[in-house]
């Protein structure tokens, strides 16, 4: 099971800066992704916790909502490493995608070029292939689809039992 | 209540399907005292059961069976398994649709001679007049309880609407309004009035709007003359060797097989399902399948030229709020070829989800140009468009060569291609649905492709003459007496109009015709 969790204890701040990386990036220990302000981490099951950052980079890319935390792409991506822990060959669709960024991407890998435009260069000469097809299918729903993110949008979801909007602003446009 | 019917018992009319036109049929029968089964292959989800959450909604009453789709559309590239978006349960898409009821005009029952001929189109006369519909238009109004007809109110205009129409307003447009709809505006046939909920699409919690699952459907059971067996897929329809139907075969909500005979048998199961069901059921008899000596089972797959625009403002619109299609401009339905294309659209607010929103804006689209118009959800209009679409022979419900589903029977592959026709048609629609939302201060607007076709039709087509088409003016076929068709696939063209209307019009005069010719002993 891939696991998402909040405030993950356990590991202070010296001692993620013993491990490696911190500031904007996402940081990886052991089998895990954390955010660097360690709100959230996810354990990745079958797929390299470093391929799940780089999958959570991308989802970013693919769509850019820039006041939208991290957390929600992680969730949305997540899929992916349950999927390939019964699925050797979307394990392999999904590595190799990813190692195919890295090399397009050079030294440093995908996640190592600054600029948004660079990463969506690259992104622009894979759209067709089944890797791109496959992580942006799924992410038009699994990123969409998150109740918790509609407020973002402006969407208030389900209205039934508030009695519908015909008490609630239907009608209540005033700019017109 | 409904009476369970043995499956030996050949007196009865079974339906296939129980949607638009096979609920009201059944019900229609049921109340002239005639022994109905309804076999549908969905299941029965009441509507408290109903669920305000698209992708959840979608999975709970969608027809997800396997289906390919090919042809020049874009649906065949963004949605390779999902030509068409329809429903697979008890009320049939009744459950998922908007609502918008509107008659056909009387020069669309003639296209063929007031278009003439369209090259590479496939058009012909419908053997009916709108003057020979008009007193079963009103019963289907009536039944329907549809809005601005018979002295029902109109239902209040949200926003959306508001920004339809003062842009239509500013435009010139005259014939702009809150629709014709199959919606309570008040309570009406113990049924409550319109709590502008948003999710029509996703069935109406309140049954405010007309479906037959909660109307022809439990109507017709107090009659005790109807049975409706839901999780029941028909797979083939048998006849004897004089070429008469006699039984129906279907799988049962276990998977078994089952053969009910049948008087009459009556095929429902929209334009996807109802051809696919007469090319499987093919014999020694009828090697190209049931009533298809005219070769036209399947073809002129007809799905509206349709395609929406959303537009962004300045300031909030909220859009998703009240009826999803809550207004309504006519002024472009009318036939004028002046424009570079015959036939005509109308112009139907719409409202989609954040997550619809997100897999239909534009199928495929991902980046900043894509997410700033997600960013700015809050602050959409939009319109949907519904025109008249050429009906093309190439166009049509296939049997796939391969692949079967899990009963053995091949599945549908479903081909289209726009006539050059319908692409006119739509870049017109495109640009006055931008001009009506520039004209009221749109800083964007998005010409968005056609989703999954809601609007299935002609693959069984109506025609005078037997070579032309699958069924005669009463959808009774051309080759086999007792067999009907009682769908939208019956439909000769597809006219500018949104099609349950019709086929609820069509399933009432159908059921008068089956009472007349069973009491005359003809079938
Ligand atoms: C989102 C949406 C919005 C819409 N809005 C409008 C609108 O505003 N106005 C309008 O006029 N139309 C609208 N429509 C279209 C409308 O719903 C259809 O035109 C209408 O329901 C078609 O009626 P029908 O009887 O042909 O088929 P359906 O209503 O689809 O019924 C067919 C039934 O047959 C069953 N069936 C199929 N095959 C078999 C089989 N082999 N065995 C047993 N059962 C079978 C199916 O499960 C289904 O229940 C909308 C559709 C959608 C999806
Ligand atoms: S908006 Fe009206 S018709 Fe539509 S689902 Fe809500 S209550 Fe029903």
């Amino acid at each position: 099971m891939t696991t998402i969790y909040e405030q993950r204890p356990g590991l202070s701040r010296r001692e993620l800066l013993k491990r490696g990386t911190i500031g904007a990036a996402l940081i990886i220990t052991g089998k895990a992704v954390i955010s660097p302000d360690r709100a959230w981490g996810m354990e990745a099951a079958a797929l390299k916790p470093e391929t799940m950052a780089t999958l959570i980079k991308l989802a970013r890319d693919i769509y850019p909502h820039d006041s939208v935390p991290d957390r929600f792409y992680a969730i949305a991506v997540k899929g992916h490493d349950t999927k390939a822990a019964g699925d050797a060959a979307h394990k392999e669709l999904i590595e190799a995608g990813v190692a195919d960024l890295d090399k397009r991407a050079g030294a440093g890998g995908y996640r190592g070029l600054g600029w948004e435009d660079d990463r969506v260069a690259i992104l622009r000469d894979i759209e067709a292939t089944p890797f791109f097809q496959a992580v942006r299918g799924d992410l038009v729903v699994s990123f969409y689809n998150q109740k918790e993110l509609w407020p973002h949008f402006g969407y208030e979801g389900e209205s039934y039992s508030k009695g519908g909007y015909i008490a609630r602003g239907f009608d209540d446009i005033e700019w017109l | 209540m409904a009476a369970p019917y043995d499956l030996n018992d050949d007196s009865v009319v079974v339906i296939i399907g129980s949607g638009a036109g096979g609920g009201t049929l059944g019900n229609e029968l049921a109340q002239k005292g005639i022994d109905v089964v309804v076999l549908e292959a969905g299941a029965r989800i009441e509507y408290e059961d109903f669920i305000n959450d698209e992708w959840d909604s979608f999975a709970q009453l969608a027809w997800l069976d396997h289906r390919t789709t090919g042809g020049g559309w874009r649906v065949s590239k963004d949605f390779p398994n999902l030509p068409a978006w329809i429903v697979k349960a008890v009320g049939g898409t009744t459950t998922h649709w908007a609502g918008a009821s509107l008659r056909f005009q009387e020069h669309e029952f003639k296209a063929l001679t007031n278009y003439g001929k369209v090259e590479g189109a496939n058009l012909l006369d419908w053997p009916l007049t709108l003057a020979e519909l008009e007193p079963y238009y009103t019963k289907a109004e009536d039944k329907m309880g549809v809005t601005r007809t018979h002295g029902i109110e109109g239902l209040p205009g949200n926003n959306n609407f508001k920004i339809l129409k003062a842009g239509a307003d500013k435009l010139g447009y005259k014939e702009c309004h809150t629709g014709r709809m199959a919606i309570n505006s008040a309570e009406r046939d113990d049924r409550m009035s319109c709590q502008q909920t948003g999710f029509c699409f996703q069935g109406c919690k309140w049954g405010a709007k007309w479906s037959t699952l909660y109307t022809e459907i439990p109507k017709g059971e107090a009659t005790g003359k109807l049975e409706v067996r839901p999780n029941s897929h028909v797979i083939r329809i048998e006849h004897d060797a004089d070429g008469k139907v006699t039984n129906v075969v279907y799988a049962d909500k276990d998977g078994n097989l089952q053969s009910q005979k049948a008087r009459i048998v009556c095929v429902a199961g929209n334009s996807i399902e109802s051809p696919r069901l007469l090319l499987n059921s093919a014999s020694n008899l009828f090697p190209d399948g049931l009533a298809n000596s005219s070769g036209q089972v399947g073809k002129n797959y007809m799905r509206h030229t349709t395609g929406s625009v959303y537009a962004v403002f300045e300031k909030p619109v909220h859009f998703y709020r009240g009826t999803t299609m809550a207004g309504i401009v006519q002024d472009e339905a009318r036939h004028d070829p002046s424009r570079g294309f015959v036939g005509g659209y109308e112009l139907e607010t719409l409202a989609l989800g954040v997550p619809f929103m997100a897999a239909f804006l534009d199928p495929g689209g991902w980046g900043r140009a894509f997410t700033s118009a997600m960013d700015n959800y809050a602050n959409m209009a939009g319109l949907w468009i519904v025109g008249e679409d050429m009906p093309q022979e190439s166009n049509a419900v296939k049997l796939h060569a391969e692949l079967k589903d899990k009963y053995g029977m091949p599945i549908p592959d479903v081909w289209f291609t726009d006539h050059a026709n319908d692409v006119a048609m739509r870049n017109h629609a495109y640009r006055q649905g931008q001009a009506i939302y520039e004209a009221v201060g749109a800083t964007r607007s998005f010409p968005t492709p056609p989703y999954p076709s809601t609007h299935n039709l002609g693959t069984n087509r109506m025609s005078e003459k037997a070579s032309d088409g699958v069924v005669n003016k009463w959808g009774q076929t051309h080759d086999i007496k007792n067999l009907f068709v009682s769908d939208g696939s019956q439909f000769t063209t597809g006219a500018a109009e949104n099609p349950t209307l019709t086929i609820v019009t069509l399933a009432i005069r159908q059921a008068d015709y089956i009472a007349q010719e069973m009491a005359a002993g003809t079938i």
